[in-house]
């Protein structure tokens, strides 16, 4: 059996080349051996049926495999998935509650921001770690630099403006082009 | 990508022992460009050290007034940290400035200093290339460099260092803290990266198996405001043509303090000393902050398809400066 990834002494660790790992993905602990070159998407989708990220480019540059690792945005396609062992992973499947719709999701529908939807589940994905980025007050380039807060306190939100969203989501690409609508959806729920 | 091992390391002196005793290994941080480059065939390490998760996520206040940051600071995080935003602006706006909120909430500190050249022919395997195959000579000089060095490159490469935070770091005298097997030492940030003479596969002054642990950032001068800019293809996500960052404190008129990075236009971050030296004295008007820039631009030897640069460079250098002098004013 493979070794629980990272444990042990670490010099016999190394020469393994699979580990068992935990992951938690939409609330339900998985637990599987990985292949250390596995990537979390590939695991997502090749291991644990979980299709709702996508493979487009494979090398971080298209946003389609966005997932929230541990409540923030990162792309699974450059996140090998032994190293995030123990993570807690949402995708586009287990953003909804009780049968309802995410917020985002219905925002999408109602502003038809999609049109073949390859990349929805992705731009879906980084449109809720954007809300709570904002929230906690996050900049982003297009921020104005605001009074200087030096002193303790949580800084105030960043009202998510269409320039801030265009800036925010700019990691998201959609070949269809519905930039227009995403831009529309993700202002609907921005408070 | 061929099998590898995999470690978690515990500490720094456990990080560095497994370093030690596999000379194939390498140090996973976020993995946004090792794990690319795996992909890629690019880098092909026997066994994998993760320290993303030691210790080193802080960033603190040091005695003397300046800023400590861990190796493993997130980009993102750092670019939000209230007292960089408020003190060191530029090295926000550096941060955010690179790659896309995804990688951002991914990359960390260490990692984004020591990530690797964008140039094409690096990252293709089946071309030659002196940084990845020393001796199989570089295609670039010759090929496709629109994106690549004016200034301190080599016949061996003209490839350009990516970093955009790297520049801001440059800009404000930051310092690399490292720790090796054999100790402790500290780099001016504008020392740590080389020019890649005959050895272009050296990228910075590491040594095998030193891990960065940090980023010291001196207190900020009197008076002194910074700021970086960067211009690119398109307006967001997408790697630098040319950046600058800059800082500058003005007293009646005169420019008390200067420093001056560019990004994008060599092998290094490049610190601007011929032109600091012009600045600091002179009236902080456009015509200085224009001679400042063309003295220092004088050494460039662009390419056959990016003499672009050369203009752009002192164009931006001259609109970041004027920004800053109008604030002071
Ligand atoms: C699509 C895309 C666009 C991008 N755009 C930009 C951009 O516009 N501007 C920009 O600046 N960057 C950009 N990047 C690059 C990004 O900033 C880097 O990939 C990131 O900063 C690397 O950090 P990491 O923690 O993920 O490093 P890793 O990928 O984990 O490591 C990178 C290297 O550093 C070494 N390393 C990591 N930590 C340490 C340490 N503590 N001590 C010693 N060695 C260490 C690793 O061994 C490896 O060689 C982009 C990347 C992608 C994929
Ligand atoms: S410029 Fe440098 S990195 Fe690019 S092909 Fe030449 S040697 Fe390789
Ligand atoms: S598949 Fe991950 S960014 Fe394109
Ligand atoms: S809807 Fe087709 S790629 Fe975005």
């Amino acid at each position: 059996m493979e070794p629980t990834a990272g444990s042990g002494d670490p010099a016999d660790a190394a020469g393994a080349t699979a580990s068992v790992v935990t992951l938690h993905v939409n609330g339900v602990a998985r637990t599987l051996a990985v292949d250390h070159r596995t990537t979390l998407l590939d695991a997502l989708r090749e291991r644990l049926s979980v299709t709702g990220p996508k493979k487009g480019c494979d090398h971080g540059q298209c946003g389609a495999c966005t997932v929230l690792v541990d409540g923030r945005r990162m792309l699974a396609c450059l996140l090998p998935a032994v190293a995030w062992d123990g993570a807690r992973v949402l995708t586009a499947e287990g953003l909804s509650e009780g049968g309802r719709l995410h917020p985002v999701q219905a925002a999408f529908v109602a502003r038809d921001a999609l049109q073949c939807g390859y990349c929805t589940p992705g731009q879906v994905c980084s449109a809720v770690g954007v809300l709570s980025e904002a929230a906690e007050g996050h900049p982003s380039l297009a921020t104005p630099a605001g009074p200087a807060r030096t002193g303790g306190g949580l800084p105030p939100p960043v009202r998510l403006t269409p320039e801030e969203i265009r800036e925010r989501m700019s990691g998201n690409l959609c070949r269809c082009g519905a930039y227009a609508q995403i831009v529309a959806a993700v202002g609907d729920v921005a408070p | 990508m061929r099998p590898h091992g995999y470690v978690r390391a515990r500490s720094v002196a456990d990080a560095l022992a497994v370093h030690a005793a596999h000379p194939g290994a390498r140090y996973l941080a976020g993995g946004t460009n090792l794990v690319d480059l795996m992909k890629l065939g690019v880098a092909r390490p026997t066994v994998l050290i993760d320290v993303r998760r030691l210790p080193l996520d802080r960033v603190e206040e040091t005695a003397g007034g300046g800023l400590l940051v861990g190796a493993t600071v997130r980009n993102s995080d750092l670019a939000a940290h209230p007292l960089v935003r408020s003190r060191y602006p530029a090295l926000s706006q550096s941060l955010l400035s690179g790659a896309s909120g995804q990688l951002r909430n991914a990359a960390t500190t260490g990692g984004n200093l020591l990530q690797r050249t964008r140039c094409g022919y690096f990252q293709d395997v089946s071309k030659p290339c002196n940084k990845r195959e020393p001796g199989s000579g570089c295609p670039a000089v010759e090929g496709s460099h629109r994106e690549l060095a004016v200034l301190g490159h080599s016949p061996h490469c003209v490839a350009t260092h990516p970093s955009d935070m790297a520049v801001a770091l440059t800009a404000l005298d930051a310092s690399v803290h490292l720790r090796g097997v054999s100790g402790t030492r500290a780099l001016p940030v504008s020392e740590f990266h080389r020019l890649p003479g005959d050895r272009p596969e050296l990228d910075t002054r590491l040594r095998p198996g030193e891990l960065v642990v940090g980023v010291e950032l001196p207190p900020v001068p009197p008076g002194a405001r910074c700021a970086y800019r960067k211009v690119r293809d398109r307006a967001s996500c997408a790697f630098a043509l040319v950046s600058v960052a800059a800082r500058l404190a003005v007293e009646n008129g005169r420019i008390v303090h200067a420093a001056l990075a560019f990004g994008g236009l060599a092998h290094r971050p490049w610190r601007a000393w011929t032109a600091e030296e012009r600045l600091v004295g002179a009236p902080a008007t456009g015509a200085s902050f224009a001679r400042a820039a063309e003295a220092e631009l004088e050494a460039a030897e662009p390419l056959r398809d990016n003499a672009f640069k050369v203009r752009l460079a002192g164009d931006l250098a001259v609109q970041v400066l004027g920004t800053l002098a109008g604030e002071g004013a």
